[in-house]
Parts: structure tokens; sequence; C-alpha cells
């Protein structure tokens, strides 16, 4: 039997503490949309997404609306679209576009996979693809973008570092117009997941069924208001508590994933354990860590609160749903955390403490604002940083870094709604051209030989 | 199956008449009732069943809801699942 304090503990989290589902993600294979003629193929991939996802929308909110929880977004993922172009030999830019009108005509704010994976080197239609990256989100308005240069199995592919540093400056050239909108739909990546339901990394790995649901929960502020009943706590006992939070947000996630899965007719994947911020007030994960006892996010001890916060979120919720993937655990998203762009704003959070903290959070720099000046070549270099430390922690990282061209430090950029705003954060000056110009592959960590 | 009602405003006359008859309107069976009045604020946490309902759960919530607003409350309704999975291993 339901008690009255649990029917309105849960009308709380929801109401005011902002407790929601950020994503419902279907993924769709694309892998039997491969033809040499590319007409025939976005052909296949149109009308695979529109046919797969063509009640994901209205079943979201059906749901949404039967257990009074918002879903904030229903998503697509697809297989990499260098995989399935590369039999075209030519510019995939045509795939983009499908996949922005199929977005649109199911109805769902984005869709992930215009991707390729070069962890090891370039197969054929990995680099047209790259190269076309700036072009396909320039003239698309939904289609996301990610590409994994690394793993802690293979190393990092030092030259596709260098050619992201380019491709995401271009990508912000190409939308200055819009904020230089471009460069927040694109992710690079070391030790990408295969089911990922986040945009914008998101996209369908070949290892995944034809298609499949995966749900991402939320709930920084239910975290945040859990730990304030406890300020006198030692550090075990809000260990504790934020298993507790985590657990049943994560129940949650999993009743919405299944019913999902049930009435679309598709399998059910994996609930992805994340604590993902909005700029709305109180739904802020810096204010969680502020709240553990930081003056300020970004301080000494960041990274420690950090990864208590980490660790605690993904054993509560481990044991609350069946399968468990994604990138589960706490985002560190600059400019989509109000908490995180004060503590930016104040000098408090800088670009070195946030590298830190990626080695302990579930992926890595995230919608950060850098200098429009900033060479391809130091974008590169802060690419191959972070994928060492992905490569070397055996985890997932990757960078999302938006250069505003035009635009110095201590201005920002602004693109509103669950994007939020980014002041720009000063960087290093010296040059790692040398070192980013070298190319090659950075060989894997001896404990990348467990076999 | 079920779904949990929830209502909570400033006390009136005729508050848990009106939200039943509405369900009543639905076909929604009011199985329980829990409500207290604490100094002039009203709550009460209905269980209805909803398994044989005329017409759907949506057009079910928004007209409870829509009832609420009418009547400066805050009315609630959700299925009994959310509850269950959250509080219950």
């Amino acid at each position: 039997m339901i008690n009255v304090y649990d029917i309105l503990e849960t009308i709380r989290m929801i109401q005011d503490e902002c407790l929601d589902i950020r994503t419902i993600t279907m993924g769709i294979s694309l892998l039997d949309c491969i033809d040499s003629d590319i007409d025939v193929a976005c052909k296949k991939v149109y009308d695979k997404i529109t046919t797969k996802a063509a009640h994901l929308v209205q079943v979201g909110e059906q749901i949404e609306r039967e257990y009074g929880i918002p879903i904030i977004n229903k998503r697509i993922s697809v297989t990499p679209i260098a995989i399935v172009s590369a039999a075209c030999k030519c510019s995939p830019v045509k795939f983009a576009k499908t996949m922005d009108e199929a977005a649109k005509a199911v109805g769902v704010n984005l869709i992930g996979g215009y991707s390729a994976l070069v962890p090891k080197g370039f197969s054929a239609g990995d680099i047209e693809l790259i190269k076309s990256i700036p072009e396909a989100l320039a003239c698309t308005e939904r289609v996301c973008s990610s590409v994994n240069i690394g793993s802690t199995k293979t190393g990092i592919n030092l030259d596709a570092c260098k050619m992201m540093g380019q491709i995401v400056r271009e990508c912000a050239e190409r939308t200055v117009d819009n904020a230089c909108f471009g460069a927040a739909k694109l992710v690079v990546f070391c030790n990408a997941v295969e089911d990922n339901p986040f945009m914008a990394g998101a996209f369908h790995g070949v290892g995944e069924p034809d298609c499949m649901i995966n749900v991402g929960v939320s709930g920084p502020g239910v975290v945040r208001a859990a730990l304030r009943k406890y300020p006198d706590a030692d550090i075990t006992k809000i260990s504790d508590v934020i298993k507790e939070i985590s657990y049943k947000i994560t129940r949650v996630g999993q009743l919405v994933g299944v019913t999902a899965s049930e009435r679309l007719g598709v399998p059910f994947g994996i609930v992805d354990l994340s604590l993902a911020p909005t700029p709305a007030v109180g739904d802020s994960v810096a204010h969680i860590l502020e709240e553990i006892g930081l003056e300020k996010c970004g301080t000494h001890g960041t990274t420690a609160c950090l990864a208590l916060l980490n660790d605690a979120v993904k054993k509560g919720g481990v044991m609350a749903c069946s399968r468990i993937g994604g990138l589960s655990g706490a985002f560190i998203p600059v400019s989509e955390d109000a908490g995180m762009i004060d503590a930016a704003k104040s000098g408090a959070l800088c670009i070195e403490k946030l590298e830190a903290m990626t080695a302990v959070c579930s992926v890595g720099l995230d919608m950060i604002c850098i200098p429009g000046d900033t060479p391809a070549d130091t974008i590169s270099a802060i690419i191959a940083d972070e994928a060492a430390i992905g490569m070397v922690n055996s985890k997932t990282t990757a960078v999302r870094v938006i250069p505003a061209i035009g635009k110095k430090v201590g201005e920002e950029l602004d693109w509103g709604g669950l994007f939020g705003c980014g002041p720009v954060m000063p960087l290093k000056k010296e040059s790692p051209s040398k070192f980013i110009n070298r190319g090659g592959q950075i060989p894997a960590p001896l404990h990348s030989l467990k076999n | 199956m079920k779904a949990v009602v929830t209502v909570i405003g400033k006390d009136a006359v005729g508050i848990l008449a009106k939200v039943s008859t509405k369900c009543a309107e639905y076909n929604a069976n009011v199985i329980e009732v829990t409500q207290s009045v604490m100094q002039e604020m009203f709550a009460m946490i209905m269980m209805v069943d909803i398994s044989k309902l005329n017409s759907d759960f949506a057009a079910m919530a928004e007209s409870l809801e829509k009832l609420g607003e009418e009547n400066g409350l805050k009315v609630t309704v959700m299925h009994e699942n959310i509850f269950n999975c959250m509080h219950h291993i």
C-alpha cells in the first residue's frame, strides 16, 4: 500500500524540485539502408526513421500525462552515418538533410548520429564525413554530430585530433549569426558509448539491436533538496543520502522506459543514470557541490565532492533498473548549469579545474565557450588532453567547446532554452602546434592489455 | 489499475463532493480517501479505480485539474505505478 508521505514526496520532487525524465531516445540502426546510390540510401533512411519513430512523441506525451512526470525530450539516435555513407563515395551532407527532415516529420527536437568512429584510423567514408560536419550542422536544425577519436583499447588518433580542432572552429565560423551554435551540436569523444541517449553525442552503435529505447533520467534539484536536510551530516551520510535519492529517480526512469518500450513494441535498452542540469533555477549540479560545502563550485575540493557525487549516483541507481548504460554519472556542462555559469563568471571555475573534474564526472569538457581567436591547434590539444584522461582512466571523455567567433574573455554566448548561456573562458596562450602536427597514434596504455 | 488524485487548497464546503462527482462522471470508482484540514488548508488524497473508465485517462486527468483551477485548488492525477515503483522494491 502506498502511504501518504510517499505520495507527497513524489509530487514534491516533480513539482518543486525539477525531477524529470530528460530524454526518451529511440536508437535506430540504418545498416539495412546502405546503398551505393545516395538518393536510394537517403530514401531508405527517411522511411525507416519515420516508420520506427512514428509514434515516439505521442507515446512519450501519453506517459507524461499518465504518470504526471515531465519527459523533456524525445529524440532519435542512428547508426554512425560514416558507415552508412561509405558506399556512396560522395559528400554525405544529403544524409544530414534527410535526418533533419525525418526528425521534423516525427516531431523530435534532436537527432544524433552524424558520426564517425576513428579511434585507430580512418576507413572509407570517415574523412568525407568529418570534413562535411561544418556544412551539415550549418544547413540543418536538429542534427547532432560526434566523432570518436580514441579509446583505452586503441590509444588516441592524433591525426583525428588535429582535424577535429579545425572542424570545431569551422562549425562555429559557419554559424556566427546563430551564436556559433554549430559547435554546440558537435562532440569529440574518447571511449564513446554505443547506447548513450543524451545529445549531442548520441549515436546507435553497430553492436546494438535494430531498434531500441534508451532513457536518460535527471534530477540535480532533487539531490540538492535531499542534502539540504542534512546540513551537519558527515560525508559518508551525504553519500548515503545521494544513493537513496538516486535510487528513487532511477526507478522512475525504469518505469518510463519499460512502459515506452511496451507501447512502441521496441525492446528496452538501458537507463542512463545521469544528473543532467538545466539552466533553470534549482536544477544545477554545481549547486549540489556547493550544498556539500563548497563556497563556490570550482574551488579546491570540487573534484573530491564531484567524485563522491558521481559514485553515489551510480551506486544508488544500479539496483533500481535492470540494465544501466550510456554515460551514467553527473554531467558538468557549463552553459547548461546555473551554478556553473555563476562560478565561471566569478572566476572560481576555470578550464583547468574543469579538466580535473572530467576525470571523475560522467563525461568531459562540455558546453564551454572559448575565445573566438583560439587557434585550431589549441582546440586539438584540448581534445588530446581530454582524450588522454579518458584513455588512461578507462572512462568516456568528450570535448564540446564553442569558439565564440568575434568575442573575447568576459563576453558571452547566449542560446536560451536548455543550452543556456556561457561566459567565454580564458585559455593558455602558449602554442601546442608542434605536438599536434606530429600526427600519428598515441599508443594504448599498458593497462589496456587485460587479456 | 488505480490512480492517485491529490487535492490541496483552501478549505471550503463541498470539495470532496465536487471531486468525487467528477470521478463518477468518468466511471472512476473511489476506493479510499484520506483527508485532513490543517489551519485552513485542505489536503486530500484519493485512490480511484480507473480500470473501467468511460473515457481515456488524459481526459479525466485534465477535467479534474480544470475543476481544481476553477475552485482555487491544486489537483494532480497520477497513475499509481509511479508511486509503487519509486517507493517499493
